[in-house]
């Protein structure tokens, strides 16, 4: 606690935190606007949101030991969890799309155990990174420290976010995604072929996850642990900001890598997760209450 | 007779809807009344402020003198006003025994008493209504493999099984078969005259309504628009004008 | 099922559940583990399959009762952060026989009241959101329980905590904790199967099937739902207890909280066996712990991938578990009969 009052003392530290938090909160933000998404349009939940991200990274990283500069490794990341998740949605996830949400959290439970234990199996519990290579800036006499790679991520996030908005509405396939998300039957019913849909959206999020795997992999670390705090994340995102609301879910995913950059300097890194998780506990108690107010519920 | 419940100024809005706009009414203890209205007139929303669904917006709500306005759904369920469902609401993975026996008034319950071992006069009261509703039969199905006739009376009886004061019905001839309904309705003074149970009744059926009530208000776009015996409203030239659109 | 039937039934698992250290020494920590295994998924069910509530975060109340009975067992002769410290692994921290024995019966009864404690504690907060947000919820609290262990100090932090060594002259540990597990499974099989029997399991089952409605008919949901959630608390409190000495070493994510292994198999395992009844739970849990050491056996390197496999499976395929599918084909067993129409005459009276 006594890390509060070096912040004040030596604020350059505080915009270092806000700036990283910042960084990394857009990777964050794309994948929760994936998950919303799949939530919107599918009605289910993805826990295997977090799994997908850290599979992306680990094309980034197998790309790296081979040699291939790991900035290709969006690209393939993407290409891969593309097929990767259509191939699970094929597998598992239209059966359970007209079930209820709980069926479809275990379910997608399950896959994420699949992953995350496979992942385990073939590439060891070891931290793994992708190196791209690239330096820092230096502000504020050394203070302020800004890694390129991050920053290079953070408008990748940017333009894949701005590019997945663009197909939704401009492309054919985008405006039938949206229109199964307001009212399924009625698409069907007009022509949409909403399978397609389903796995076309289920697809895209696993891609965008992967990509944004990809990121981390190069900006950060990699493991095949990383991937429920990432889902814990994203449905937070989502939650907070509301379906649909990509300006807030933007506000949001920046807000909460800044929330967690503090958290983790003040409390300490180890309890960096666990700031995360019990975020998520007061999110839902808040938002919990503030409907109790109304006569509702959280549902 | 008594004022059982007391509407003053009551008015909800949703959004930029306002469904219930300065509504005041009042039932007498003992009396069945009506509620008619067009589809949209607010009735339902009415039932649901008074039985303390939602918050409402401005206005009282008065019930055996006690004011229910800030009260929670169960709280103004446990001193004795119950309403049923439009969409009928049971509950489908118990038997209809189990749905009777869980319905039994809470009013002077405590947790505890859900503890108690089993009471033979709750099985055999409920035995008694499920009768009455022509169930007993079926009294060992799940609830949700009956039909929605039969879930519709399920629904009924168990309202019956909690001893309310006073029983607010959704539309309760609602997708009922036709030739049941005079059933339904005959249950419906019954349950008045000999369970002493005061009825509210949204209804859309206008012949059951007619012949149930006592006196009846009529509803269209929020707002009360006329109030007296069911020959009066009926040849009310505004109530006939709200139905035909004129209005 | 008979009443008859069934009673053999019990009488015979607890005739093998008595003799297995003797017959089976070699598996004595499986089976023990069966019996714990059991009171997980019953006790889940109870505010999962009969209440609609599936929680994730059981495994709170697990390493709530884990921790508690360590603590005090441990706090019986010495200090705490002392015992931490030395990572288990000081031969100066001994314990004689009664001071082992009392600190287990004060910590297991500790476990219980501390996992009660946080119950009512965290329902409150909790119970009032519904569905998928009440499970992610309680995900969220699982695992971030398992994070704040494991950044106590005092706890062991990561390193986690040692089971109080027992001592020499006490003789063959595993067998006291097998009598413990089977002891505690008995007593939650029968003491849910009475509370089955009361009105509170239909208070509960209300609240499953339509909320709303219990609500409207006057059922004091909150108060019902903590009550229910506590009950669980309190039997996996001990649980814990017993499961922390029996597994010798406590690990605050692994062991404590593992909110993606036993927090996650204990759904699977009441699904599998079939939600919301009383045997479905046990069926499953026997299953699953044949099922998961036939994985850890054959499988090795692959068990956790196959246990994956299987949890998407069940919840897939199979989600009315065994006993669901049992009552599909054979409703009549279940009393789901058609009778006459009228109420026999001699019954007879006023209707009030």
């Amino acid at each position: 606690m006594s890390n509060i009052s070096i912040l004040f003392q030596a604020p350059p530290l505080a915009l270092q935190l806000v700036i990283d938090g910042f960084l990394i909160g857009a990777i964050f933000a794309l994948a929760a606007y994936g998950m919303a998404l799949v939530w919107g349009v599918m009605n289910i939940i993805n826990i295997t949101q977090g799994e997908f991200v850290m599979l992306g990274g680990f094309v980034a990283v197998v790309l790296y030991e081979a040699g291939i500069h790991p900035l290709w490794g969006v690209p393939a990341a993407a290409a891969v969890l593309y097929a990767v998740g259509w191939l699970t949605y094929r597998a598992v996830i239209f059966r359970i799309v007209d079930r209820d949400l709980f069926t479809s959290l275990l379910a997608t439970f399950g896959i994420s155990i699949i992953l995350q234990q496979l992942m385990n199996q073939v590439f060891g519990a070891d931290v793994r990174i992708a190196e791209a290579g690239l330096g820092s800036w230096f502000f504020a006499d050394g203070l302020v420290t800004i890694s390129q790679i991050k920053v290079v991520g953070f408008f990748i996030c940017l333009g894949m976010g701005g590019g997945l908005l663009l197909f939704l509405k401009r492309s054919r396939l985008g405006q039938a995604i949206r229109a199964t998300a307001q009212n399924a039957r009625a698409a069907r019913v007009l022509g949409v072929d909403t399978d397609r849909v389903y796995a076309t959206t289920y697809a895209l999020n696993a891609a965008i996850c992967g990509a944004a795997g990809a990121l981390v992999a190069m900006a950060y670390t990699i493991h095949p642990y990383i991937g429920l705090p990432y889902t814990i994340r994203s449905f937070m995102i989502v939650v907070i900001a509301g379906l649909g609301n990509l300006a807030g879910v933007v506000v949001a995913g920046l807000g909460l890598g800044a929330a967690e950059y503090f958290a983790g300097f003040i409390l300490g890194a180890q309890f960096q997760l666990a700031f995360v998780f019990l975020l998520l506990v007061v999110v839902l108690v808040v938002r919990s209450w503030r409907l109790a107010m109304k006569r509702q519920y959280l549902k | 007779m008594t004022t059982i419940l007391e509407l003053t100024g009551v008015s909800k809005a949703f959004g930029g809807i306002r469904a219930n706009r300065n509504v005041s009414l009042n039932v007498k203890q003992g009396e069945i009344v009506g509620l008619i209205g067009p589809n949209g007139s607010g009735k339902t929303t009415l039932f649901s402020s008074i039985v303390g669904a939602h918050p409402v917006d401005a206005g009282t709500i008065r019930f055996k003198d006690v004011d229910i306005t800030p009260l929670r759904v169960p709280q103004i369920a446990r001193l004795g006003l119950l309403r049923t469902f439009q969409q009928t609401r049971i509950y489908g993975g118990m038997t209809c025994m189990q749905n009777m026996v869980i319905s039994a008034s809470q009013r002077d319950a405590t947790l505890f008493d859900l503890f108690a071992r089993e009471r033979a006069d709750l099985d055999d009261r409920a035995e008694r209504l499920l009768e009455f509703v022509g169930l007993y039969g079926k009294r060992h199905l799940p609830g949700g493999s009956l039909s929605f006739g039969q879930q519709k009376l399920l629904e009924f009886a168990m309202a019956l099984m909690n001893e309310p004061d006073m029983l607010m019905l959704d539309e309760p001839t609602a997708g009922i078969n036709p030739t049941l309904i005079n059933g339904l309705v005959d249950r419906l003074k019954r349950a008045n005259e000999e369970f002493g149970v005061t009825l509210f009744v949204i209804e859309h059926n206008m012949r059951a309504i007619m012949t149930l009530a006592e006196r009846i208000y009529c509803l269209a776009h929020g707002e009360l628009l006329a109030e007296g015996r069911p020959e009066e409203v009926r040849n009310d030239r505004r109530v006939i004008d709200a139905y035909l659109g004129a209005y | 099922m008979t009443a008859r039937h069934r009673l053999l039934l019990i009488a015979a698992a607890g005739l093998i559940g008595v003799l297995w250290p003797v017959l089976l020494p070699a598996y004595t920590i499986q089976m023990a583990e069966l019996w714990l295994f059991i009171v997980f998924a019953l006790t889940w069910d109870l505010v999962g399959g009969q209440m609609g509530y599936n929680s994730f975060g059981n495994v709170v109340f697990v390493g709530v009762g884990m921790y508690a009975c360590a603590v005090v067992q441990v706090s019986i002769l010495y200090s705490v952060s002392a015992y931490t410290a030395a990572r288990g692994g000081g031969t100066e921290f001994v314990f004689p026989p009664d001071a082992y024995l009392t600190g287990l019966g004060l910590g297991l009864a500790a476990g219980a009241v501390a996992a009660v404690v946080v119950a009512l504690c965290l329902g409150s907060l909790v119970l009032g959101m519904r569905g998928h947000y009440f499970a992610i919820c309680t995900l969220g609290l699982g695992v971030a329980a398992g994070e704040l262990a494991a950044g106590w100090d005092w706890l062991g932090a990561g390193a986690g905590m040692t089971a109080p060594p027992p001592p020499r002259e006490i003789g063959d540990t595993n067998m006291l904790f097998y009598y413990m597990s089977l002891a505690l499974a008995a007593v939650t099989f029968l003491g849910l199967g009475w509370l089955y029997r009361t009105r509170f399991v239909l208070a509960i089952n209300a609240i499953r099937d339509d909320e709303d409605k219990a609500e409207a008919m006057g059922l004091d949901t909150t108060r019902i739902k903590v009550t229910a959630w506590a009950i669980g608390a309190l039997f996996l409190g001990v649980a814990g207890g017993i499961y922390g000495n029996l597994k010798r070493f406590i690990d605050p994510t692994e062991v404590a909280f593992s909110g993606a292994t036993v927090g996650v198999w204990m759904v699977l395992m009441a699904i599998l066996g079939g939600k919301g009844t009383l045997w479905g739970p046990v069926i499953g849990a026997i299953v699953f712990q044949v099922t998961k050491e036939f994985f850890w056996t054959f499988l090795l390197g692959w068990q956790r991938v196959a246990l994956g496999v299987l949890i998407v499976l069940i919840v897939v395929f199979f989600p009315q578990g065994i006993l669901g599918w049992v009552r599909e084909r054979f409703p009549e067993r279940f009393g789901h009969t058609v009778e006459p129409d009228t109420v026999p005459a001699a019954a007879k009276d006023t209707v009030q």
